[in-house]
């Protein structure tokens, strides 16, 4: 007598991964439908940390709203800054004074560090990697937090720009501090890449894993390492060119296939990239105040900033992607409508398509190499 | 390069006959009804080739009794373009605060799907062809736009 195999039976499940996990980067949760391990459909769920920010900045001065832009994206206080200090400027016709402009670059180029060194990290913890890669890029990071909080008093809640400049100056000490830190990072960069880039279980792991196809990438938004990782050269700090980027020499790094291996590594070489505009600047900052007189009259009476009637878009490439605030004025000293355009909340919008068909595994590498802050998602 | 905003118009009207355009500083205002022709237009055609809707909002006007402005939902789409390395493209449409409806720009780009979903969820303004039209920050049971400017937080009294 011969057995007969049993029909297969085909079941799908589903599983929550998430609100309360630590590969979610915070609380997020994905609806996962599984056909054993495969991924067939997948949607993100979020909201958790909503607490209507724009509401806030829409009851509050456009100056006070800037301790507020610290937490949208908790890693990247000054670019959130920089971003919201942008559009009061075009809102309200202000002129940044030339030590401010040259300040908030550095702090924004030295936020894409500590931002990329960081979101490498986790992409190794969440790879399985616990705790050794994320401390040699903690160890980095915190140096340059150091510098923050030397700055503006504080690591990463640093609320530290403004429209016409930076709140405070800095001493020649910091500058030289600075100058020390940015030209030792790319040691500490060829001893990460001689742990990581040939390393073969990374290879294996993120190669040809979660590709995000060009036309996709376009059609839905995404911006920063993960359109650039897919090929695209758009980059907002040479499309638009502004603040002191269009005098800057610095290449865009581009991907060729989209994986999470290509937006890894796009990443490091935008560190190195910025590690060049640094030097560049660090070599003579300008002297004069470091706010301009306007942008001192803003800061220290709010209330009688009122912009003339009308609104205003600014952008800027924060380490995430494109980041927007759009500004309503009716000519009170409060923003009519404060919108924030955050990048990592459009960029999950193709999470689902680069999971289908992987593992649950992938899933993870997948979420951590889009580089998601739910302070900004959720806002 | 992006012509000027009153060229801009002239162009699409004449490609567009029957869709009145109407310019408001940098911007054009759209009527609801023909927002998805114009967006299609600029999508489609070289001169324009907008890939890429970088910001889609609403803003919220409340009736102005002493001027005897009505009350309005404007909805709000910054387009620029990537192949093109040129933008913003802004476009405004104007609905009525009482059941706004306009047309979903998802189909045409991805990139407008969450963003949709947000005004959906903050503003209830309610799009047309739009995949999958939920709540996305507030939970699925919440009654209410909080975004909208006459919304009463129902726990104003709790410390």
């Amino acid at each position: 007598m011969t057995p007969t195999a049993p029909a297969a039976e085909s079941k799908t499940l589903e599983v929550n991964l998430g609100p309360q996990h630590p590969s979610t980067h915070g609380v997020f949760r994905m609806v996962a439908t599984l056909d054993g391990e495969t991924i067939v459909k997948l949607k993100p769920v979020f909201g958790y940390l909503h607490r209507n920010h724009e509401q806030i900045g829409e009851g509050i001065t456009y100056v006070a709203s800037f301790p507020f832009t610290d937490r949208l994206d908790y890693f990247n206080a000054m670019s959130n800054n920089f971003g919201l200090a942008l559009a009061i400027e075009k809102l309200g016709g202000i002129q940044a004074s030339e030590r401010g402009e040259h300040l908030r670059v550095i702090m924004a180029e030295l936020t894409r560090l500590v931002n990329h060194t960081a979101v490498t990290g986790f992409l190794l913890n969440d790879m399985g990697a616990f705790g050794t890669p994320l401390l040699y890029a903690f160890r980095e990071r915190e140096k340059i937090l150091d510098l923050f909080e030397a700055a503006s008093g504080s690591r990463m809640m640093c609320n530290y720009v403004r429209p016409g400049g930076v709140r405070e100056d800095v001493p020649e000490e910091w500058l030289q501090r600075a100058r020390q830190i940015v030209d030792g990072y790319p040691a500490f960069l060829d001893e990460f890449e001689r742990l990581l880039t040939e390393n073969e279980i990374v290879q294996q792991r993120t190669k040809q894993v979660g590709i995000l196809p060009k036309e996709l990438a376009i059609n839905a938004g995404v911006t920063g390492p993960m359109l650039r990782a897919s090929g695209v050269n758009y980059d907002i700090r040479k499309v638009d060119g502004y603040s002191l980027y269009p005098k800057l020499q610095f290449k865009v790094p581009l991907g060729t296939v989209g994986d999470v291996y290509d937006r890894y590594y796009v990443r490091i070489l935008e560190m190195r990239e910025s590690i060049k505009i640094l030097q560049q600047l660090l070599k003579s900052v300008p002297g004069g105040p470091a706010l301009s007189p306007k942008g001192v009259a803003i800061s220290k009476a709010p209330r009688t900033f009122k912009p003339p009637k009308g609104d205003a878009y600014g952008r800027l490439e924060a380490p995430k992607g494109e980041l927007g605030f759009y500004l309503v004025s009716d000519g009170s000293p409060q923003p009519y409508r404060y919108h924030v355009r955050a990048p990592s909340f459009i960029n999950l919008t193709v999470l689902e398509d680069m999971c289908l068909g992987h593992k649950v595994a992938d899933v993870i590498i997948i979420l951590g190499s889009v580089d998601i802050v739910l302070g900004e998602v959720d806002r | 390069m992006l012509p000027a905003v009153e060229e801009l118009k002239s162009t699409l009207a004449q490609q567009l006959p029957g869709v009145s355009l109407t310019v408001e500083g940098t911007a054009l205002i759209v009527p609801a009804k023909d927002l998805l022709a114009v967006c299609r237009l600029l999508k489609d055609t070289d001169q324009f080739r907008c890939d890429y809707v970088a910001n889609l909002t609403a803003v919220d006007y409340l009736a102005n009794a002493a001027s005897g402005e009505a009350g309005r939902l404007q909805m709000i789409y910054q387009l620029y373009s990537m192949a093109q390395k040129h933008g913003p493209v802004t476009l405004k449409v104007n609905l009525p605060r009482q059941q706004p409806v306009v047309a979903s720009v998802t189909p045409l780009w991805r990139a407008a799907e969450f963003q949709e979903r947000e005004v959906y969820d903050l503003y209830g303004v309610n799009f047309e062809g739009h995949p999958d039209l939920r709540r996305i920050l507030m939970w699925d049971e919440f009654v209410g736009h909080p975004m909208r400017k006459d919304y009463v937080p129902e726990d104003q009294n709790v410390l």
